[in-house]
């Protein structure tokens, strides 16, 4: 398809902005080159984002099973509510009692779900929420003297965002290799928790949506030993309002407000990352806080002991306004009714593809679980890519693919709770179709997707003569 | 109460019972019993789509919405076309994840390509990201790029936005490095204060933050006389009108994208953009696409050069990026096509001469000019009490500039008309 700067035309425009109402001045020395954005009519663009629309797959085109990304549906009233004049159109440094009272809602329900004490807001995405963490972590050992506490403790399962957020706080990272079952090996971790631990980052449903029955003898296990233990919560929505992140003896969290919390992803962000804490590390926060006096609302500095800021202002605001009207609708009943059809969902897809395809660890699972398609690649030459790419041509989003990586050929599913039974059913069937298919003709899994607008690009060429922007014919 | 959850209580029931549970609890039998929440959530009642949209209404009618603002600072209101709002709500692109499945991302994939572009021909630089969380970690990030092992420290001038200094401040105490604050004189840095060469980098903002254009040919020259690398951070409306950061010689362009039609929104969402020179390219943290072809030779748009990427790399990756400003990056896009080559130059013209207007006329009202350098679209005024001023102008339903050590930060963009800054020195003289 054409590129906009394709189907520009010089001299064409739209009309936009009246003539300029006061004596037209110039800067003393301005730009030289000229400015070579698109030319075109309000139709053209209107048609180019249509088209483009069409070739991107969002949740409302259907299943979106991407393990560890919690693709919810994103409920509408959300948005509408984010689209009010009174949160858009206000500066983030003009006083907005409208906002604070919605930051300090909030940060008291979201504390209330994982059992912390006080929350920022200011992390704009889940990994940006893992380093805030981390940074609270680094704080609080630098202040207690512990120079020698520089090692976190990250188990293999982990997603790649915990050992690189941990290298940037300037942490080693010290991998352990689960368990047989996919749970934290508790003789391993011993073995790694030392006097240099400063922490450990984990998941729990862990990344093969195992609940980890031993996770108050592990977060014991980091406590003894004198680091603290934070709760990347990527998978909450398997346990909010059922577990807390708290309770199971974590001193700090990040949810992702763009996963269990219903706000849209956007294609790749905004999300937003808040990062709540018990109330021994709650000094350490970066930004300033919210606080209340007599139903005024205003910002307070934390202090000197803040990490500082992690992003300006108060962080990805609507979509915490989003999350927010998500919340409300869901209230204290519907929090862990979300949970437990998530968890159902996950079961139900599991119970109807198990027998035929391989589950990396069988038994009951939170709400994902991972296929493993070793065995079948070994005996067909079928990839766990080809079967991704196949489900394409049912007009379902693949699964996650290659990850966990403690799981060789995996594919991780999960449904969430806001699929029907006969989705699930409708997905169950295509799955079998494409076992079927490999039984019959495995070759012809090789080049799927069939009906999608590209075949499977080369991306070996893509990193190797990387082309990274619209020539313009230059 | 609402929870979107589909499946009826009968189907619950079967799914239940075919996957082998009798009850919902069933499902939680790995949950130890002593960890399971014993009380329930300390929330209110779930509601109605209604009633939910009338909490958040009231909420919102509690913030006031000025009719004219003159407030900057990072933050800046201008005209958003229609088009935008539209192109960005449409739901393909609203819940989409990131395109890691080509096939059927075509579209999103070709958008941030197309904005990597436009990044480019805005700044003047080789090579965009597809953008990060917002201005001031775009600075940060870059901070990182240029990190080695002999070169600790970092020079930061004070002309950059406040929360730029802090998560500035912030990401580097993380990773050990040294800042050296630069101090602004006359409200310009001055190049002779760069004079250590263990730096590794340099972070300027193009106008700073008191509005003032910085004489950033110098600041570069003597940056790289020392083998310094030289961060710019320019408000890219001003990129439209002023030299470019490629023109002006820095190796690596950020900056806040939220005037490139993005609302106020009391902070966020944003959109940090990042651009540099061929020569910094692998060191980019972040999502970049790349245009290649498929398997039948057909143009084809992937993520690529992952090998710099924390799903990749882990402990080893360039930066812990995952999820980005994806939409925003498309905003900006919708918002740039829109606007065009000659609509954002007006735009930019129209900021510089109506705060240049808005600048006499308050110094006609007694506002005296803070700094005697030029200005883009802010500028700084004395002022004996701004608070006062800034409460007064408010029972006009006028968001002053924003006051500032003993004066005050004023703002114009073409938002502004004639009649209201009039209005708004006639405010001052009362």
């Amino acid at each position: 398809m054409k590129t906009l700067f394709e189907r520009s035309v010089p001299g064409r425009h739209c009309t936009v902005l009246p003539a300029c109402d006061v004596p037209v001045l110039k800067p003393s020395e301005t730009r030289e080159k000229a400015l070579r954005l698109p030319e075109l009519s309000e139709t053209d663009i209107s048609r180019h984002y249509t088209s483009l629309a069409k070739q991107t797959f969002g949740v409302n085109d259907g299943f979106y099973p991407l393990g560890s990304c919690t693709m919810k549906y994103n409920p509408k009233v959300n948005e509408k509510a984010a689209q009010l004049e009174g949160f858009t159109d206000v500066h983030p440094l003009q006083d907005a009692q409208g906002s604070l009272e919605l930051l300090k809602t909030a940060e008291k329900y979201l504390c209330e779900i994982t059992g912390m004490d006080e929350m920022t807001f200011q992390p704009a995405a889940g990994a940006h929420g893992e380093l805030t963490g981390l940074m609270l972590i680094k704080r609080y050992h630098e202040l207690n003297g512990h120079t020698l506490r520089n090692k976190i403790i990250v188990p293999d399962s982990a997603h790649g965002t915990n050992p690189a957020s941990s290298a940037m706080c300037g942490f080693t990272v010290v991998n352990i290799p689960s368990a047989p079952d996919g749970c934290v090996d508790l003789e391993k971790l011993r073995e790694a928790a030392g006097e240099d631990t400063a922490g450990l980052m984990l998941t729990n449903p862990n990344t093969l949506g195992i609940f980890d029955k031993n996770i108050k003898a592990i977060t014991d296990i980091v406590h003894e030993a004198g680091g603290l233990c934070y709760y990347d919560g990527a998978n909450l929505n398997a346990v909010m309002g059922i577990a807390r992140p708290g309770d199971m003896g974590f001193d700090c969290v990040h949810l992702n407000l763009h996963k269990s919390f219903s706000t849209p992803h956007g294609g790749g962000g905004p999300g937003s990352g808040p990062v709540g804490c018990k109330s021994f590390l709650a000094d350490y926060l970066p930004g300033e806080k919210v606080v209340e006096e007599n139903g005024v609302y205003r910002w307070q500095s934390r202090g000197e002991n803040s990490i500082g800021c992690v992003r300006g202002f108060h962080g990805n605001f609507l979509v915490v306004v989003k999350a927010f009207a998500y919340l409300t609708t869901l209230g204290k009943q519907g929090v862990p009714e979300v949970a437990k059809n998530a968890v159902l969902n996950a079961n139900y897809i599991k119970h109807l593809l198990e027998g035929t395809w391989q589950v990396a660890r069988p038994g009951i699972c939170m709400h994902e679980f991972v296929l493993t398609l070793e065995e079948l690649k070994k005996e067909t030459g079928v990839s766990a890519m080809d079967v991704a790419k196949a489900l394409q041509d049912y007009g379902i989003h693949p699964p996650t693919m290659y990850f966990p990586l403690n799981v060789h050929e995996a594919l991780m599913i999960e449904p969430t709770e806001t699929e029907s039974k006969e989705t699930l059913e409708e997905a169950a069937a295509a799955f079998m179709d494409i076992w079927k298919t490999i039984q019959e003709n495995p070759e012809s899994l090789h080049d799927t997707p069939h009906h999608s607008y590209i075949k499977r690009p080369d991306e070996v060429t893509a990193a190797r003569h990387p082309v990274l922007r619209d020539p313009l014919n230059d | 109460m609402g929870s979107y959850i589909p499946s009826t209580d009968l189907q619950r029931q079967e799914m239940l019972e075919e996957a082998g549970f009798s009850c919902f609890e069933d499902l939680y039998r790995d949950v130890p019993e002593e960890l399971k929440l014993n009380h329930e959530l300390d929330l209110p009642d779930g509601k109605s789509e209604l009633e939910t949209y009338s909490v958040l209404k009231k909420l919102a009618h509690k913030n006031k919405v000025y009719s004219s603002v003159f407030r900057g600072a990072g933050a800046y209101r201008h005209y958003i076309p229609s088009i935008v709002t539209s192109v960005v709500n449409k739901e393909e692109f609203v819940t989409a994840y990131t395109p890691y499945q080509a096939e059927i991302s075509q579209g999103v994939l070709q958008s941030i390509f197309e904005y990597q572009t436009m990044i480019c021909e805005l700044t003047g630089m080789d090579v965009s990201n597809a953008s990060v969380y917002d201005g001031a970690v775009a600075a940060a990030e870059a901070v990182s790029m240029c990190r080695s092992p002999k070169k600790k420290k970092v020079y930061v001038s004070q002309g950059v936005h406040p929360d730029t200094m802090k998560v500035i401040h912030t990401y580097s105490w993380a990773a050990s490095d040294e800042i050296i604050e630069l101090p602004l004189h006359e409200g310009l840095t001055d190049p002779q204060d760069i004079k250590d060469s263990d730096v590794s980098c340099i972070v300027i903002q193009q106008p700073n933050f008191y509005g003032v254009i910085e004489d950033v040919r110098a600041l570069v020259s003597a940056a790289h006389e020392k083998g310094i690398t030289v961060i710019l951070s320019m408000n890219p409306i001003a990129m439209a009108s002023l030299p470019t950061p490629a023109e002006y010689g820095a190796d690596i362009a950020v900056g806040e994208g939220q005037p490139l039609g993005m609302p106020l929104s009391y902070g966020g969402p944003y959109l940090g953009f990042m651009a540099a020179t061929s020569k910094l390219m692998r060191k980019l943290p972040g999502r970049i696409v790349g245009r290649t072809v498929d398997s039948e030779g057909n143009t084809a748009y992937v993520l690529t050069l992952q090998a710099r990427e924390q799903h990749i790399r882990r402990e080893k990756a360039s930066s812990n990026i995952c999820s980005n400003e994806a939409l925003c990056a498309l905003t900006a896009s919708v918002y740039l096509s829109a606007m065009g080559p000659d609509g954002l130059k007006e735009v930019a013209s129209q900021c510089y001469s109506k705060a240049h207007y808005l600048a006499a006329k308050l110094e006609e009202a007694g506002l005296k000019r803070r700094y005697a350098a030029d200005f883009f679209h802010e500028f700084v005024t004395d002022c004996d009490d701004p608070q006062k001023l800034v409460e007064k102008l408010a029972e006009k339903d006028i968001l002053a500039g924003l006051p500032v050590e003993g004066g005050i930060l004023w703002c114009a963009t073409e938002m502004n008309t004639k009649e209201e800054m009039d209005a708004l020195v006639r405010e001052v003289l009362k």
